[in-house]
């Protein structure tokens, strides 16, 4: 690794490319080897830093930590003679009162462990020597000259790593079975088809710290004697694609991949498949059948990929993350993992924070750690001061959960135990506004939209399971739909083919567990608790804080509302179709929902 | 998207070099289709049945890969193609009104072509930038943080 006196990081994002971020990069290199500075300072790319309302782009430069925003190709030799050469601060573009921030990963909160995400952020990921430089391909090169594959799989069995992907299935188990089964061909296969809304874990590790999954897979390769390997990565990453496609060709070109690594009869390659937009994909089998260029639906298991997986041949399948967690577990011992953690699910977990929370973004803490602890101490609460009311966790197959259980430690077997799952770590946070019946249906015209059609009780039953619910959103629910909704969701988990449907019902489920009163008045009172289901809500404007500033009449895209200038205005409830913007609109808060 | 409508006789000559670039193996399927949706966005019949005979496939095959994939398309898309993310990240942030404005921008559905061609709205799954939803995606430019009100002004930046 070269060492650089500073380090200018450019942000990247689109608004600040449109406002010419390449052309500054290219203008500071090139300034950069004018001055003969190019030994001593580095350029890197980053996602946003500051705030977007500012002008850009923006650039911070360390270690110093100054930012510079507005700043435009015009400034740079300036600044470069300024601040590189004479060593003073252009105080004209410095925005000394704005932290810089990575809005996915900021720093640690008091509560987090960072193993997956360590090299995130701190290390160019475009290049393998930053990855040296954090002690990358050790642990290849320990397992190649000192271990057995057998006494990989006992480091990993000991380590009790689970699968990240979301079901929790021991790692070194997975192993084992591959490494016992019989053929001279087998695969190990990267599933980076991370689909689930709201989870972003293994995209940033992708993109951040490619190289330690690929070490981790050359590691899974070795204990389970495979020589070729597949990254299946969804299209909606091409960032991730591309860093993975540069991380590899880096690997091969200097004998960490390919024939014969590190001069051992260890030969090994990767290649990487990308998805074609079918969230089913995710599933292991699905999975397989798309790399092979086929529909990606599932089959049946057994048999299971471990015995028979691509092309028929033994597979080994892990999630992004579970890969890259291995090189550290061989690095500082399976001690040092199963010290972290709880009784059956040991190390840490990263979880991509969205929705009604102040701090959204990534997080990584330790098995153990409370929803509370989560969702209040590192999450920072709950936005603009409002209550709590739920968190959906493990994606659209997951379940919510109230308020009574954020006191609940996170592993796999209580989140599975009190209705939700672990699944891949997505955590949707959802406060006082949200309804829950709305949200119900909402995840079901998800799942209902990405059931491949393969197996009847998920094509069918999630369709029929929507219907219900967009019919009590609508107010037309009725005596029995509940307990239409939980036979239906009984049936449709124990029936289906894949985790996709047996997962389907978990959000209808826990919401009629937890929030029964909700569907209760949505159905019976014809109401909506959270005034968010249009069909029951009403808008009304209030005769004392009205103005009639005629705002919300000008806006009405209906022309449902009328009155004279400075009196009180009237909406019309035949006309109304309850789209919000007069809401949206009035300055006096003079419109009330009921 | 494509700037120029080839002829018959040309797509056929376009199909050939993807399949000698990306291979004819039936693991290759999905990279050729994927290509040709890039580069004509739509799988066209001709297409189809000139792959059937370079990858020695049925035609049906093909097509049951080519509808099952949301990022493969067999219907043509206009100039433009507005995704908009529709999950749920997205949608508890204000998502819903968001979405409800750009379909009144463009008198649109999601799947549906505008008339001039010029755009085809369609919602994508989860993009996975939700630390600044709500979101969408026109060709590759991506928009987050977006409000009701932006929309207009979003759109009218795409000639």
């Amino acid at each position: 690794m070269t060492f650089y006196r500073s380090t200018v990081l450019v942000s990247v994002d689109p608004l600040c490319v449109e406002k010419g971020a390449y052309e500054l990069i290219d203008t500071l290199q090139d300034e950069l080897i004018k001055q003969g500075l190019l030994d001593e300072v580095q350029v890197l790319e980053t996602p946003r830093l500051g705030d977007p309302e500012t002008l850009g782009p923006d650039i911070v430069v360390y270690p110093e930590g100054t930012h510079y925003t507005n700043i435009t190709y015009f400034d740079i030799p300036r600044l470069v003679e300024e601040h590189f050469i004479k060593g003073r601060i252009l105080k004209q573009y410095a925005a000394t009162m704005i932290d810089a921030i990575d809005e996915e990963l900021t720093a640690p909160k008091s509560k987090e462990i960072r193993v997956v995400l360590e090299n995130i952020g701190v290390i160019d990921p475009r290049n393998i020597e930053d990855y040296f430089a954090k002690d990358g391909y050790m642990a290849l090169g320990k397992v190649l000259t000192e271990m057995t594959p057998e006494e990989v799989i006992q480091e990993i069995l000991d380590a009790k790593l689970r699968g990240r992907g979301g079901a929790g299935f021991p790692t070194g188990l997975k192993w084992k079975f591959a490494r016992q089964a019989e053929g001279d061909v087998k695969y190990v296969i990267c599933n980076a088809d991370e689909g689930d809304p709201g989870a972003f874990m293994n995209r940033r590790v992708l993109e951040g710290d490619p190289h330690s999954v690929i070490e981790g897979m050359c590691i899974a390769a070795y204990a389970i004697g495979a020589q070729q390997g597949y990254i299946y990565c969804r299209a909606e990453y091409p960032i991730a694609v591309s860093t993975m496609n540069l991380a590899i060709k880096q690997a091969r070109s200097i004998g960490l991949l390919g024939k014969n690594i590190l001069g051992t009869n260890f030969s090994f390659d990767l290649e990487i498949r990308m998805g074609a937009g079918a969230f089913v994909c995710g599933e292991e089998t699905a999975l397989m059948a798309s790399i092979e260029g086929s529909r990606g639906e599932p089959r049946a298991r057994p048999p299971f990929p471990a015995n028979k997986g691509l092309w028929g041949k033994p597979t080994n399948i892990n999630n992004v993350e579970t890969y890259a967690n291995v090189p550290r577990i061989i690095q500082k011992g399976a001690d040092w993992f199963a010290s972290m953690g709880t009784e059956k699910s040991k190390g840490t977990k990263t979880f991509a924070l969205a929705g009604d929370v102040n701090n959204t973004g990534l997080i990584e803490v330790p098995f153990g750690i409370t929803l509370r602890e989560i969702i209040f101490d590192v999450g920072g609460g709950i936005k603009g001061n409002k209550k709590f009311k739920a968190v959906q966790t493990g994606g659209p197959m997951g379940g919510c959960l109230p308020e009574s259980l954020l006191d609940l430690p996170v592993d796999y077997e209580t989140l599975g135990q009190a209705g939700s799952i672990m699944g891949s770590g997505g955590m949707i946070v959802m406060d006082e506004g949200t309804c829950m019946v709305d949200i119900a249906r909402f995840f079901m015209e998800f799942t209902q939209d990405e059931s491949c059609g393969k197996c009847v009780p998920c094509r069918v039953g999630t369709h029929r399971l929507l219907e219900i619910l967009e019919k009590i959103c609508a107010g037309d629910g009725e005596e029995g739909d509940i307990e239409e909704l939980e036979e239906l969701s009984d049936q449709i988990k124990r029936n289906s083919l894949c985790g996709l449907g047996q997962g389907a019902p978990n959000p209808v489920v826990s919401t009629l567990e937890h929030f029964m009163d909700e569907y209760k008045a949505h159905i019976y009172e014809k109401r909506c608790p959270a005034k968010v289901c249009r069909a029951l809500i009403k808008y009304e404007i209030m005769d004392g804080p009205c103005t009639g500033c005629t705002v919300c009449a000008r806006n009405c895209p209906v022309n449902a509302i009328s009155g004279e200038r400075k009196e009180t205005h009237v909406i019309d409830q035949d006309i109304c179709i309850k789209c919000g913007i007069c809401f949206q609109v009035c300055k006096f808060d003079a419109i009330n929902i009921t | 998207m494509p700037s120029v409508t080839l002829n018959e006789e040309e797509t056929i000559q376009e199909v050939r070099k993807i399949v000698e670039r990306i291979g004819s193996t039936r693991a290759d399927l999905i990279p050729v289709l994927q290509a040709i949706t890039n580069q004509f966005g739509v799988i066209s019949q001709t297409t189809m049945l000139e792959l059937s005979t370079l990858m020695n496939l049925p035609t049906k095959e093909i097509h049951s890969v080519a509808t099952f994939y949301r990022m493969l398309s067999t219907q043509a898309r206009g100039r433009h193609v507005v995704q908009f993310c529709e999950s749920a990240p997205c949608h508890v942030v204000g998502g819903r009104e968001v979405f409800a404005s750009l379909k009144e921008a463009l008198s649109l559905e999601p799947g549906q072509t505008s008339p001039d061609n010029k755009w085809t709205l369609l919602t994508t799954s989860c993009l996975g930038v939700c630390g600044i939803g709500p979101v969408l995606l026109i060709d590759t430019d991506l928009y987050g943080n977006v409000t009701p009100e932006q929309v207009e002004d979003i759109l009218s930046r795409y000639e």
